[in-house]
C-alpha cells in the first residue's frame, strides 16, 4: 500500500530498498506508529532515511505523497497566530493598498481570506495565482511572503500543528546539494580528507607483523597495509576581487583546514582569468607577481590543479589578446589555461555559482568547455565529484 | 512479536527530554530488534540516549567506546598469542588449551548475557573505514565464529544496539541498510527550556531566561567554529548557579562587559571568543 511512496522516494534519489520497506511493514505490524500520521512520519523517517543529507528530500516526498491525509489533525485556520498576520500585512502594504483593502471589505476580511488560503494550501507553494508564496497574482505572494521564510512552525508550542512537521523542512541545510556554508563545511572537509588519503603504495605494518609472527611461533610473517597519508599534492588557483572574496575565503579555509593531510598545498591568486602572471599575496599583487611560466616550471605534473572562481566575465577576457580588464596581455587567457591544464593532467574548476545558473552565463560555458567539462559547484557534493575526478 | 525483550516504551524521563520523533525511532528499533544509528551535533545527548534507553527498559548497559585504533575483532574477542608464546616457552600446561588465551570482547559479553542488554557502540566513525563492514554479520544475525576454538557464539537474547556517530567518516551502505537512523536536531527554545528545567529544577527562572537568551544569541553568531550545544549550556548554567550571579549581569548593557560572564564554558576556542567580542562590540556601537 505504500509502494507508490517508496517509488517516489527512489525517484527523488533516496537509496531505499526492499529491505527497508519490509522493515517499515514490520514496524507497522508491531504497532510502533499506531494511529497517528505524525508518528508514522517519524517512523518511516527513522527506517527509510539513512543519512541526514536526505532528510529534506524525504520531507518533500512525504508531503507530496501523503497530502490531504491528515485532514483530521491538520491545519487549523483558527489557530493561526493572527497577530503576526496583521503585523505582516501592516508592514508590507502601502497606504494605497491599504485603501484597496478597505474597499475589499477591510483588513479583517483579508485576514480571513489569508487564513483560508493557508488552510487550503497543502505542502509548499507551487506556482499559480492562488497560493500564498508565489510571485504571481496572489495579494500575499507579491510581497515575498512565504510560510518557510516567516517560519510559522517556530510558534509550534503555542499553536500546535500550525504547520505539519515535515513541511517545516528543518533539514534543508543538511542537504548535500546546497552551497557551501559553515554548516556543511565539515562535510566538505571530510570529503577532501578522504581525497587526500586515497590511492597509495603499501607500507610495512609492524604491529600486525609482530602479532602474526608470534602467532606463527616465531616464524617471520610480513604484513603490509596500504599507505594512507599525504598522497596528494594540490595547487590552488583562487579568483579574487569583487563577488568572489567571500567564496575564496571559504575555500582557502577549507583547504588550509586539511592542509596537513596533503603532501603539498600551494595557493596562487588570479583575477577573473589566468594570464601570464599570478600572485601569492593579495596586498602586494602588483609588485610581487609570479610568472605563470614559473609555476609551471616549479610544480611538477603530479600536482592536482584546482581553480576556484565564478568564471563570470566577458568572453573577450578569455579569448582575445588584450582582453584582460587589468593589464595588457599578449596572449589570450585561454592559451594560459590550456598550458596549465596540459601540464597538470588532473585539474578541475570549482564554481561557487549555483549549478542551475551556469547556462545563463556565456563565459561559464566557455570555461567549462576549456576544462573539458571538469567544472563542479562549490558544494559538498560538488567537491566529492571533483575528488572523484581528480583521484582517478 | 517482541521476542524476549520487555515491552517497555521509551519516553522522555525526568532527566532526559526526548522529542517525539526520537521516541518513535527508539521504539521502532527496539521492537524490530535493529541497531539504531544516532547522529547529531556534538553535545546533543547522543551517548546519554543509550544510558536513558537502558534505564527506561530496565536493562544493563554495555558500553563500547571506539577509538581510531579499535578493530571490529576487539569487540568480539582477542587471541592473546603473546602470552601463549610466553607460556609455551615456560612450559605452562595452560598452553595446551587455546581457549585460555581467548579474551572476550564487549559484544561477546552482550551475546552471552543471561538477560537482554543494551549495547552502546560509541562514536563508530572514529574507527577505520572498514570497521562497520566487519560488524555486518555480527549485528545482523547477532552471532560470530571463533576461529581458534571452532565455536560459534550466538546471542542468547538479541541486545538493543545503539550506535552513535559524529559524521567524521561516511558509513558504508550495507551497514546503513541494517540500521535505523535518527538525526538529533538541535533543540528549539521550548525544548531547551524543558531540558534546563529537567537538569536544574531549582534554577531561578529569571536567570534561566536570560541565560537562554544569551545562549541562543551566541548560537546565532555566524561563523563560529564550534557552536555551543546542550551540554555546554548545562555546564555554563551550573557555573552561573555556583557563582550565584544575578540575572541582571547577563542583561547588562555596560560597555565594559562585552562578553557574557564565564563564557569559557560556551566558547571553546579563542577565535570564537574574538569573533564574538567583535560582533558584540559592533552591535553595541550600532545600537548606541
Amino acid at each position: 500500500m505504500f509502494a507508490p511512496f517508496l517509488l517516489a522516494l527512489r525517484g527523488a534519489g533516496l537509496p531505499v530498498s526492499v529491505t527497508e520497506y519490509l522493515a517499515l511493514m514490520g514496524a507497522m505490524r508491531e504497532g510502533v506508529a499506531a494511529y497517528s500520521v505524525e508518528d508514522f512520519y517519524f517512523l518511516s523517517r527513522a527506517i527509510l532515511v539513512k543519512d541526514e543529507r536526505h532528510l529534506d528530500r524525504f520531507d518533500r516526498v512525504f508531503a507530496e505523497a501523503f497530502k490531504g491525509l491528515e485532514a483530521a489533525e491538520g491545519l487549523n485556520p483558527r489557530a493561526l497566530p493572527e497577530e503576526w498576520l496583521r503585523k505582516l500585512a501592516e508592514k508590507l502594504l502601502t497606504p494605497e493598498e491599504m485603501a484597496k483593502i478597505q474597499a475589499l471589505g477591510g483588513l479583517e476580511a483579508l485576514m480571513q481570506r489569508l487564513a483560508e488560503l493557508l488552510a487550503e494550501q497543502k505542502g509548499r507553494h507551487q506556482g499559480g495565482s492562488k497560493w500564498i508564496g508565489t510571485a504571481g497574482t496572489s495579494p500575499f505572494g507579491a510581497y515575498g511572503y512565504n510560510p518557510e521564510g516567516v517560519r510559522i512552525g517556530q510558534d509550534k508550542s503555542r499553536h500546535k500543528r500550525a504547520v505539519k512537521v515535515w513541511d517545516k523542512r528543518e533539514f534543508r541545510d543538511l542537504d548535500g546539494d546546497v552551497e557551501l556554508g559553515t554548516r556543511n563545511f565539515r562535510l566538505a572537509l571530510r570529503r577532501l580528507r578522504r581525497f587526500a588519503r586515497q590511492g597509495a603504495p603499501v607500507e610495512l605494518d609492524i604491529p600486525d607483523t609482530i602479532r602474526s609472527t608470534a602467532n606463527n611461533a616465531g616464524m617471520l610473517d610480513l604484513k603490509l597495509v596500504p599507505e594512507r597519508h599525504n598522497a596528494v599534492k594540490i595547487l590552488l588557483f583562487l579568483d579574487v576581487g569583487g563577488s568572489m572574496d567571500e567564496h575564496v575565503r571559504l575555500s582557502e579555509e577549507l583547504f588550509s583546514a586539511c592542509r596537513t593531510e596533503f603532501k603539498h598545498l600551494e595557493y596562487f591568486y588570479f583575477h577573473n582569468f589566468t594570464y601570464e602572471r599570478v600572485w601569492k599575496e593579495n596586498r602586494r599583487r602588483h609588485d610581487r607577481v609570479v610568472p605563470t611560466e614559473e609555476v609551471l616550471r616549479t610544480y611538477g605534473p603530479d600536482y592536482r590543479l584546482i581553480f576556484v572562481g565564478d568564471a563570470a566575465m566577458s568572453p573577450y577576457e578569455i579569448l582575445m589578446p588584450g582582453g584582460s580588464v587589468e593589464h595588457w596581455n599578449e596572449e589570450p587567457g585561454r592559451a594560459w589555461l590550456d598550458r596549465l591544464t596540459t601540464h597538470y593532467r588532473r585539474s578541475a574548476w570549482l564554481n561557487p555559482t549555483p549549478e542551475g545558473g551556469w547556462a545563463h552565463t556565456q563565459s561559464i560555458g566557455v570555461v567549462r568547455q576549456l576544462m573539458a567539462g571538469r567544472m563542479f559547484p562549490l558544494t559538498p557534493d560538488g567537491i566529492e565529484a571533483m575528488t572523484r575526478e581528480l583521484g582517478r | 512479536m517482541i521476542g524476549d525483550l520487555p515491552v517497555a516504551a521509551f519516553t522522555s524521563t525526568e532527566t532526559y527530554i526526548a522529542s517525539r520523533d526520537l521516541e518513535v525511532a527508539v521504539n521502532a528499533a527496539v521492537s524490530l530488534q535493529r541497531p539504531l544509528l544516532v547522529k547529531g551535533e556534538p553535545g546533543t545527548g547522543k551517548t546519554m540516549l543509550a544510558h536513558e534507553v537502558a534505564a527506561a527498559l530496565g536493562l544493563p548497559l554495555i558500553e563500547w567506546h571506539i577509538k581510531s585504533t579499535t578493530k571490529a575483532q576487539q569487540g568480539l574477542y582477542e587471541y592473546d598469542a603473546v602470552s601463549r608464546l610466553r607460556d609455551g616457552q615456560l612450559g605452562d600446561p595452560r598452553v595446551h588449551d587455546i581457549s585460555n588465551y581467548i579474551v572476550r570482547g564487549k559484544l561477546w559479553d552482550a551475546f552471552e548475557a543471561d538477560a537482554p542488554v543494551v549495547v552502546l557502540i560509541d562514536e563508530i566513525d572514529k574507527a577505520d573505514i572498514e570497521f562497520p563492514n566487519d560488524l555486518l554479520l555480527e549485528l545482523d544475525r547477532m552471532q560470530f565464529f571463533v576461529y581458534e576454538t571452532r565455536k560459534t557464539v550466538t546471542a542468547k537474547h538479541r541486545p538493543v544496539v545503539i550506535i552513535t556517530s559524529n559524521n567524521e567518516k561516511e558509513l558504508p551502505d550495507a551497514f546503513l541498510r541494517r540500521c535505523f537512523f535518527h538525526y538529533i536536531r538541535f533543540p528549539d527554545r521550548p525544548t531547551m527550556e524543558r531540558i534546563v528545567a529537567a537538569h536544574y529544577p531549582d534554577l531561578r527562572s529569571d536567570l534561566a531566561r536570560e541565560a537562554l537568551n544569551v545562549f541562543f544569541q551566541i548560537r546565532d553568531v555566524p561563523g563560529l567554529k564550534k557552536k555551543p550545544a546542550t551540554s555546554e549550556l548545562l555546564d555554563w548554567l551550573k557555573l552561573l548557579m555556583v557563582d550565584d550571579l544575578p540575572a541582571e549581569v547577563l542583561r547588562s548593557k555596560d560597555t565594559h562587559v562585552v562578553i557574557p560572564p564565564l563564557h569559557g564554558a560556551l566558547l571553546k576556542n579563542e577565535q570564537d571568543v574574538h569573533l564574538f567580542e567583535r560582533i558584540a562590540f559592533l552591535a553595541r556601537r550600532g545600537g548606541g
